[in-house]
Order: structure tokens, then C-alpha cells, then sequence
């Protein structure tokens, strides 16, 4: 790994990011502002990675376009940085070409629900084997702050100047109606329990997709004059509502109002991959031809040494097993937001 | 050069229609991914590969709409696959946005667009040839593609293999522009034995992890590729990028990509262009045509050489890039070029840039729904000749 050399001001001691093994430390600094909800969240899924123990050479990143859509570029795997709103269709192709890849879409909600909206639903209603990870900071951030599909309630933005009036996307909501395996919702500030909700995403079958509720303090909170950054995680400590398994029908988020965050969803059902080949082999037979190249060697190298033999090769074996029955201890930890 | 699998190559004399040769050319290429989204009248390439592909191997899958089939192609080529879409002018529009990532990803791969009459949803089950000009200035930024034009279901079939063979040794997307005729005209196909059709290989790097460059260049300006899932952990970006991948915003990373992305086809323009020519060597008059209308062109040359006019044929199989050396010397020393084509005037402005005022050159415009009558071509080489 590079070896970076990060000076803090009023310091001369070399410092480096523990996540510098899967961080592309040659592009800092990073575009994010200060206080942006989005490194926070990174941070949440590079752990996450590194609990899988998928191999890292097995992941593949995609992002689309916005601020989280930076994403990509900024983690040190096989990652791909498209065009606005097709990082889903990119991923799909990218999975079925190789199957053995584990492959993650990162991007924010006006990519994803907006002028991507129409492969967000059609990958969860195919259960897709693809894990999503939408960043909803309730804006369009990097083109300065525009209504988005998710902006909530009154908010002020720069295309709603006398505050929004069109509905919100309920995103957990919309991806149980189209058939998605997994949805949960937490915010940058409950970042053990995002951890542990990507983990599960990435070990998912299927579609899954992750909602982090993150700040933009620069021009969500400025323009609704919500405060700093500190004062939005204030907000979610004491407006975060944690119910699992909550009715998703119910988790919409108004204006300044209380954020349901939880594992909404995780339920088994077949992938587009496994229903394309139980297809064709029931009217096929014999004569269905799996793909060798992909499921062939797949199941031969699974059979050779399994994940976590492999993950050892390429990520440090034990390296988090210690801190995960440390700190968490399969427990939820209560000083992230107010249970319900 | 590799040469095609048996095991994808449909062997024998048959009776097929230009969309379904086209899917033929595809297999026999080694063509194991299409993403597509139905569209008349190209459905048909997608129907037959859809029930095809499981015995032969490979994946296909119908996606929501044609955004989402292009850009999955990319994704797949990405993966490791050899990869088409198909559609026809509406889907064509659609796509452009991501035919340009295509471009800048430099990702071999294969567009099909069965040409329709337009614009909107204009005629969609009759023939057109207007998207000529869209093929090649359709997505914005500046880029170069690779464009070919089948004039029968048997070229549907080998300039389907042709287009992939081009797209994996330029690295980038090549469209085959077929139309509503020859998509839908049935005639007698032949398909050769696998062991004798040569197969442009994926330029894969033997660089290892640690070592790759994902965009850095020889002499010949196209990078060596690698897929997602060996090792090499590269980041791939739409933005204007540096040899790394990684995004750069300045006018000199843009001007030494966009020159590459460009010149890496422009300059092999010569070697690229596939053109049939008869008759040009005391020729007064060239009737320059391509896809169908040039099988129209034909009779019309028949007819006028029986009249004594000294009238020569050429077809353009490449429409991108255009042979514009070619079309320059041959302006010396001819008279005049009749274009015919079934479009309100598109490839004539390019024959009339590079004939640059040296040869008169000649509109023959359809608006689609139907080919030209011969007798409105004779009359024009005529007029021409005289």
C-alpha cells in the first residue's frame, strides 16, 4: 500500500488513514466539504468490506454521477465511475459478465432516484445480486443544491426558493414494492449500525440496498437554515427513531422530522441469475449451457478454497473479528440515536 | 488472430433475413452479452440471439429501456464479455449519452440500429437511412466511431463479425447500420466453416497489479485492456482522465485524450474503410451509395451503361470513417457524384467537402417509407453525364 504522507496543520507528524489499504490516498484531497455526510459513510462501508472478507480483487465499485458519485474514484478496488443515473445498468452488465464478482453501486439519491430511478426499480424487481448504497443528503449537491426526488416536505432549495411542495420519494418503501432482498435505512451518525447493515448487504443474495441518511451542511442546512454540520447530527441523535423491521409504509421523512432508520427488510428470494438458469434448465436440459468461463470456475475455485480462505490471501485475515466482538458484540449500541 | 468456435458457428447455406444473419455474425464473433430493449424492426436480432444464446452460451437479458441496454453492454464488456446492443431510431437517440461513455471508456463493443424512417417515431416499420449523420456527431463531446453499412442479409452477417473484430482492435464502440430492408429481406445466407473466420482477440495487458496503466498508449494510441476482477484495482472514469484513469481537469489531460480518442481511428482511416468500386476507371459520373440504396444504384448503372455512359459505382461498407482521401483524389477526375440515399441529404456532405468544388456533386433525396426508383438515379446520371 502507498505509504501517505498526510501533515495536519500545526503538526509535523506523518499520519495515515487506517483505511489507507482500500483508499486511493494519491487523490487526496478529496471534493467532499467539511462536515459532508459521505466520508462518513465510505468509511462505514470500507469496514464493512473488510467484515465480509470478500476478497478485495472480487469487488467492483460503480458510481454515477454527484457528489457520491465521487465515491468510486476515491476506493482502491476495481471501480467505475459512469454517467448520471446508469451506474445500476453498468453494474448489471459488469455482474453478469462475471458472476463471481460482488458488485456495488454507490451513489446519491438524485442519481439513484431521480434520472436513475427506472433501473433502481427494475434491478430490485429482477433481485438483481447486486448491492446498492444510496447516500440521500435530500439535495442535488455537486450542481449546487437543486430539489431533488427525496427533498423532504418545505425545504428550501435553489430550483424550490419558496420551499418544495412535490412529495418525496419513500425510498425504503418503493424498493420492498419492487421486490428488493434487503433495505435498511440509517443515518452518518449511527455509523456501527451502518457498518453492520452493509456487511450484511455485501454477504446478501440478491438485491440489497442500503439508505444513509447523510448532511449537507453547505446547502441543504444553509439554505434551511439548519445549522452547522455538528448541529445535523445533533438533529439525528434526537430525531433518529430505530425500528426494525418497521412497516415500510411508514418510514416516510418529512421536513425536520423524525427519520425512521432500521433493517426494514431481509428476506430470501431467487436471483435474476438463479431464475435464468432454473429456466433454461427446465426447458433446456442438457443442452443449457452455463457460461464456464464464470459459474464453472466459480464453483471450482469456491470448491478449491473457500472465502474466507481466500479473503486471507488478500485481506487481513482476523484483522477485524476482534474489534466487531469487542465493540459491538452482535449488540446494538445505545449511545447511536434514541431507540424507539 | 483467433478463429471463431465451432460451437457458436451456424455452418451452412441458409434462408435468413438481415436482422437474423446480423445475430448469426454475432455468435459466429463471439459475441456472448446483449443487452437489448425491443424496437421495431430490429427485434428480431434480439429474439433469435434470446433463443440462441443458452445453447451456445452466454447471457442475454431485455432491460427497461435502451439507456439501460447500452450502458449494461459497457458494463459487461468490462467484465470480461464480447458484447451487443440492438435497436433502431428512437432506441438509437436514446443511447447516445453512453454510446459517447462507450467512446471515452474505450470499450469494444457493438451497436446495431436497424434504420427506420424518422424523425420521432416516424415510420416504424419502413425503411430509412437518416441516422447516418447521428451515428457518427450523436453524442456530444468530440470522439470518432466506427460505422459500416451491410447491403444484404449476407454482409448483415459478416459485417456483424467485421464490427467486432474492429471494435476490439481500436478499442472502441462500431455501429452496424443496417435498414428496415435489408433487416427484413430474406435471402440466401452462407455461413463458412468455423476454422475460417479470424477473430480480432481482446487487447488484454500482460502488465501485472501494481504495473497497469489502464489508459496508457504505444504508437498505435489504444491502450491494453483489463477487466473487473483481476487484480488490478484501476479506477475507470467518464471525466477527462490521465494514463492512471484517474480524472484531471485541465486543458492539456483533455486536449492529449480527445486527440487520441480521435486520432487513433483518424489515422487509420485507410486501413479501416472497406469500399466496393466498378467501372470508376474512365467513369464521368460515380453513383455513391451504401446500404440498400446501393443495391438500387445498381440497376440504375446497369441501365445507363447500356446507354453508352461512361458511369462508375462505388459502395461505402464503412460510412465512418469517411474515406475522405479517396473521395479526394477521385474528385480530380470525375465529373460529378450522384449520392443517392434515403435521408433529405446527410453522407452528400461529405462527398461534397472532400470533392471540394474539383466534381459536381448530386443529392438524390428519399424520405424514407420506400427505396428510390432506378429511373429517377438514371435520370440524375444523366443529367450528370451530359
Amino acid at each position: 500500500m502507498t505509504q501517505t504522507k498526510t501533515t495536519q496543520p500545526g503538526s509535523e507528524q506523518e499520519l495515515k488513514h487506517p483505511q489507507d489499504h482500500l483508499l486511493r490516498s494519491d487523490r487526496l484531497p478529496h471534493i467532499w466539504c467539511a462536515t459532508c455526510g459521505i466520508g462518513t459513510v465510505l468509511k462505514c462501508f470500507i469496514e464493512a468490506i473488510d467484515r465480509s472478507k470478500i476478497p478485495y480483487d472480487d469487488i467492483a465499485i460503480v458510481s454515477g454521477i454527484g457528489c457520491t458519485g465521487r465515491v468510486a474514484g476515491y476506493v482502491k478496488l476495481d471501480s467505475y465511475h459512469t454517467t448520471h443515473g446508469r451506474a445500476i445498468p453498468f453494474a448489471t452488465g459488469l455482474k453478469l459478465a462475471n458472476r463471481r464478482l460482488k458488485v456495488v453501486v454507490f451513489s446519491g439519491d438524485g442519481d439513484l432516484s431521480a434520472i436513475g430511478g427506472n433501473h433502481l426499480i427494475h434491478a430490485a424487481r429482477r433481485n438483481m445480486d447486486i448491492t446498492v448504497v444510496c447516500v440521500n443528503n435530500f439535495i442535488y449537491g455537486m450542481t449546487g443544491g437543486q430539489a431533488a426526488p427525496t427533498t423532504p416536505g418545505t425545504a428550501v432549495t435553489s430550483t424550490t426558493p419558496w420551499g418544495a411542495f412535490e412529495p418525496a420519494f419513500n425510498l425504503p418503501q418503493l424498493l420492498e414494492a419492487c421486490g428488493a432482498s434487503y433495505v435498511a435505512r440509517w443515518t452518518s451518525l449511527h455509523v456501527r449500525r451502518l457498518t453492520k447493515s452493509f456487511t450484511e448487504a455485501l454477504l446478501k443474495k440478491g438485491f440489497s440496498f442500503v439508505e444513509a441518511i447523510a448532511p449537507c451542511s453547505t446547502l441543504y442546512a444553509r439554505r434551511n437554515r439548519l445549522g452547522s454540520g455538528y448541529d445535523l447530527m445533533k438533529f439525528y441523535h434526537d430525531h433518529s427513531e430505530i425500528r426494525h423491521g418497521a412497516d415500510v409504509n411508514e418510514v416516510d421523512i418529512g421536513f425536520q422530522d423524525k427519520i425512521t432508520v432500521g433493517k426494514f427488510i431481509d428476506r430470501d428470494r431467487p436471483t435474476w441469475l438463479e431464475l435464468n438458469d432454473q429456466q433454461h434448465e427446465a426447458t433446456l436440459g442438457e443442452k443449457y449451457y452455463r457460461h464456464a468461463e464464470t459459474i464453472a470456475a466459480a464453483a471450482e475455485a469456491d470448491a478449491a478454497a473457500p472465502p474466507t480462505g481466500t479473503a486471507e490471501k488478500t485481506q487481513d485475515g482476523g484483522k477485524d473479528s476482534g474489534k466487531d466482538g469487542g465493540k459491538n458484540g452482535g449488540k446494538d449500541d445505545s449511545k447511536e440515536g434514541s431507540h424507539a | 488472430m483467433a478463429r471463431a468456435d465451432p460451437g457458436h458457428v451456424l455452418t451452412g447455406s441458409h434462408y435468413l433475413d438481415g436482422d437474423h444473419a446480423c445475430t448469426e455474425g454475432a455468435l459466429s464473433a463471439g459475441c456472448n452479452f446483449i443487452a437489448g430493449y425491443p424496437i421495431t424492426p430490429s427485434t428480431e436480432v434480439v429474439e433469435r440471439f434470446a433463443r440462441r444464446i443458452p445453447t451456445v452460451g452466454g447471457t442475454f437479458i431485455q432491460m427497461e429501456d435502451e439507456i439501460a441496454s447500452i450502458t449494461a453492454i459497457l458494463g459487461a464488456a468490462w467484465g470480461g464479455a464480447k458484447v451487443m446492443t440492438v435497436t433502431s431510431g428512437p432506441g438509437f437517440s436514446l443511447m447516445m449519452e453512453n454510446i459517447g461513455l462507450g467512446a471515452m471508456l474505450e470499450t469494444p463493443c457493438v451497436i446495431v440500429n436497424v434504420q427506420r424512417g424518422g424523425p420521432s417515431t416516424g415510420l416504424p416499420t419502413m425503411v430509412g437511412q437518416a441516422d447516418i449523420m447521428q451515428a457518427r456527431w450523436g453524442s456530444h463531446g468530440d470522439y470518432e466511431i466506427i460505422a459500416l453499412a451491410p447491403q444484404s442479409p449476407q454482409e448483415a452477417y459478416t459485417l456483424t463479425i467485421e464490427a467486432f473484430n474492429l471494435a476490439e482492435k481500436y478499442r472502441t464502440p462500431v455501429m452496424v447500420m443496417l435498414d428496415e430492408c435489408i433487416g427484413h429481406m430474406t435471402e440466401k445466407v452462407v455461413i463458412p466453416e468455423a476454422d475460417s473466420i479470424e477473430l480480432t482477440e481482446r487487447r488484454k495487458t500482460d502488465k501485472p497489479p501494481g504495473e497497469y496503466l489502464p489508459f496508457a498508449v504505444g504508437e498505435d494510441m489504444i491502450p491494453d485492456m483489463a477487466h473487473a476482477g483481476e487484480g488490478h484495482r484501476y479506477h475507470i472514469t467518464s471525466l477527462t482522465h490521465d494514463e492512471q484513469g484517474y480524472p484531471v481537469m485541465s486543458a492539456e489531460v483533455q486536449d492529449k485524450l480527445v486527440r487520441r480518442l480521435c486520432d487513433k481511428i483518424r489515422n487509420n482511416t485507410d486501413e479501416i474503410v472497406m469500399l466496393e468500386e466498378d467501372g470508376l476507371d474512365d467513369a464521368d459520373v460515380v453513383v455513391l451509395s451504401y446500404g440498400i440504396t446501393s443495391r438500387v444504384a445498381r440497376a440504375a448503372v446497369d441501365d445507363a451503361r447500356e446507354k453508352g455512359l461512361k458511369v462508375g459505382r462505388l459502395r461505402l461498407l464503412t460510412v465512418w470513417p469517411f474515406p475522405e482521401r479517396y473521395i479526394r483524389e477521385l474528385a480530380e477526375r470525375v465529373k460529378a457524384f450522384v449520392v443517392p440515399e434515403i435521408n433529405y441529404g446527410q453522407l452528400v456532405l461529405e462527398v461534397e467537402r472532400c470533392a471540394a468544388g474539383r466534381a459536381q456533386t448530386i443529392l438524390l433525396p428519399h424520405m424514407g417509407g420506400d427505396v428510390h426508383d432506378p429511373a429517377v438515379i438514371l435520370q440524375a446520371i444523366e443529367e450528370a453525364a451530359s
